[in-house]
């Protein structure tokens, strides 16, 4: 990737990042961490990689995404607003009585949003549908799915995993948002779900190990996972929860909670210093 | 009396799936290890392309079934009612119900007449849980034409639909020409002392309690009501007001089934006694279906005797 891609990236993930904080703030709920650690990855894929168009989301043959960990609907909607699916101005309605951000992603109205999610699980099965209908119909899209590390320990996503593999789903591939943190505490004191590579090696899939917040490593994955012929593509992200913003950095207390007034004031201060410095 | 022929619904599902391939090329067939006992397996011979196993993982088989809605094609997915409606309640209402998704989800070996398999597999809860998420269109049909013409109505409806099929052979009561019409209940005995109002299997017992009752002296008006939801309001407030008492049979708990949609719809437009018939409020056991109805008290004497029941009650 060359310089000026990457800048532009960080440009564009850094308006994603001031929009989930616009987002939760004016909610005055919401998950800004996961939110934070899944930016760069939808902003690589949806500001350059996915075939789509914001003009026509329902456009046949288009790429797909699905947030399985749908509670980082803010990261999908600031990304959706900035790439110009609907108005940015919609953000600060997030989580409001009759506006067109619900709490989790929705796709009966909200633009761009392939599929309805937020109980965890079962995203990646949807994912995994939409990737079976393309083979058995002959598109050739590809299916792009997150889901989080803590959503690992449901059942569902291994029911998910090995019906991907032995379908040969090749044009599916899966990100783990490896952030370490869940509600009550680290994943490895809750509930480990690691090793989660060596899972996903295990019901046979391709895996590949990146750093979730460097453009050139994602962009590296996901071409590599293009390439696939006959196994689904797990990139394990290697991310940090609260991204950006430093005092949500590794803080499992910013998993489900909003900043205050003085709190967004310094989140957006840093957020806008960053946007200055690229 | 003459053999009459009978045919599980279950195998009408499986003939009707073929059936509707055979003109319809946007939909694809899913099932959770059970193609040979849900009757896909006989689609599955026919279409194997179109047609995938996801193994014994109804939960993922739900969210398998949504995305591949999402893609505009059309899909039917299959398991027990147990499974289908029970274990992957969650995935059913959260996947496929609140995007309003193209599912139609076909479940199978529902009620105690799933028989020797007990308790486990025994689902009278189904109807219940269906009915309850928004949007969700519940069929129960009651023989082999109303089956095979439920899944055709199914495939044409814009939305997910649940149809519940049995394991147990039942005669068939309508012929070719029946218009089945989801939503619509349909009269199949007049009477004005009291109206029965089945559902599934039990329909064909509400006809052989007509006739026991006309012996009684007891005209009974007996209406089919294969759409569980929404519920013909309008059949049932005339069967209110023109026989002022109302039995309700199904081979389900009284808790949230035909009976409680029923009584929602009599309490609230047209109050009179509603006497329902079904499990009440219990676990299955293992023996033969038809041992298990008898003893489960879901006969057409049942039926009589809560005729008998709710004619007390009668103003």
């Amino acid at each position: 990737m060359d310089t000026a891609k990457r800048v532009s990236l960080e440009k564009k993930a850094t308006k994603v990042r001031m929009g989930i904080i616009e987002g939760v703030h004016s909610a005055k709920s919401g998950h800004p961490g996961g939110s934070l650690s899944i930016a760069d990855i939808l902003t690589y894929l949806y500001f350059d990689k996915m075939n789509i168009d914001p003009k026509n989301p329902k456009m046949e043959g288009r790429d797909r995404f699905v947030l399985s960990k749908g509670h980082a609907a803010p990261a999908l909607y600031s990304v959706l607003a900035n790439r110009g699916y609907f108005s940015v101005d919609e953000i600060k309605g997030l989580r409001h009585t009759g506006a067109l951000l619900q709490g989790h992603p929705d796709m009966k109205h909200i633009p761009g949003v392939d599929m309805s999610t937020g109980s965890l699980g079962q995203g990646i099965s949807a994912a995994a549908g939409i990737a079976l209908s393309a083979k058995s119909f002959n598109e050739t899209y590809k299916v792009y799915c997150a889901c989080g590390d803590g959503e690992c320990e449901e059942g569902q996503v291994w029911e998910a995993a090995m019906f991907a593999a032995h379908k040969k789903l090749n044009n599916l591939i899966v990100f783990i948002d490896l952030n370490h943190l869940q509600i009550d505490g680290t994943i490895e004191e809750v509930n480990s779900p690691m090793p989660i590579d060596q899972k996903f090696k295990a019901f046979n899939w391709n895996v590949i190990l990146i750093n979730g917040h460097n453009f050139d490593e994602i962009e590296k994955a996901v071409e590599e996972a293009n390439k696939s012929t006959t196994k689904p593509t797990a990139i394990i992200a290697e991310t940090v929860k609260g991204k950006g913003v430093s005092f949500m950095e590794n803080q499992v207390g910013w998993h489900g909670s909003a900043p205050n007034d003085e709190q967004f004031d310094i989140a957006m201060k840093e957020l806008e210093d960053k946007l200055a410095s690229l | 009396m003459a053999d009459i022929k009978k045919v599980a619904t279950r195998d009408s599902y499986g003939n009707a799936l073929v059936e509707l391939a055979k003109n319809h090329d946007d939909f694809l067939v899913l099932d959770a290890d059970l193609a040979a006992a849900t009757k896909t397996g006989i689609f599955k011979k026919a279409f194997p392309e179109r047609f995938y196993d996801c193994g014994i993982s109804e939960q993922n088989m739900m969210g398998v079934a949504a995305g591949i809605a999402t893609t505009g094609k059309k899909v039917f997915a299959s398991s027990f009612a147990m499974f289908a409606a029970g274990r992957a309640f969650e995935q059913v209402r959260n996947s496929i119900g609140y995007p309003h998704l193209n599912v139609k989800i076909c479940a199978t070996h529902a009620g105690i007449s799933v028989g020797e398999d007990g308790a486990t597999h025994q689902c009278c809860e189904d109807l219940a849980l269906m009915r309850t998420i928004p949007g969700m269109t519940v069929i129960n049909p009651a023989d082999d034409t109303e089956a095979r013409m439920a899944v055709f109505k199914a495939y044409e409806l814009d939305g997910p639909v649940y149809i519940r099929f049995g394991r147990l052979a039942l005669p068939i009561i309508f012929d070719e020409a029946y218009d089945f019409q989801i939503g619509k209940g349909v009269e199949l005995k007049s009477g004005n002392d009291v109206t029965i109002i089945a559902t599934g299997l039990m329909v064909n017992e509400a006809m052989l309690a007509h006739d026991l009752l006309l012996e009684e002296g007891i005209n009974a008006r007996v209406i089919n009501m294969a759409t569980i939801k929404p519920i013909d309001s309008k059949i049932i407030v005339k069967a209110a007001k023109e026989t002022g008492a109302i039995v309700t049979a199904e081979e389900h708990s009284v808790i949230g089934g035909l009976g409680s949609a029923v009584c929602d719809v009599v309490c609230a437009e047209c109050p009179v006694p509603v006497v329902k018939l079904g499990i009440y409020d219990a676990f299955g056991t293992s023996g033969p279906a038809n041992e298990l109805l008898d003893v489960f008290g879901l006969r057409a004497k049942d039926i009589v005797e809560k005729v008998r029941d709710v004619l007390k009650l009668k103003k």
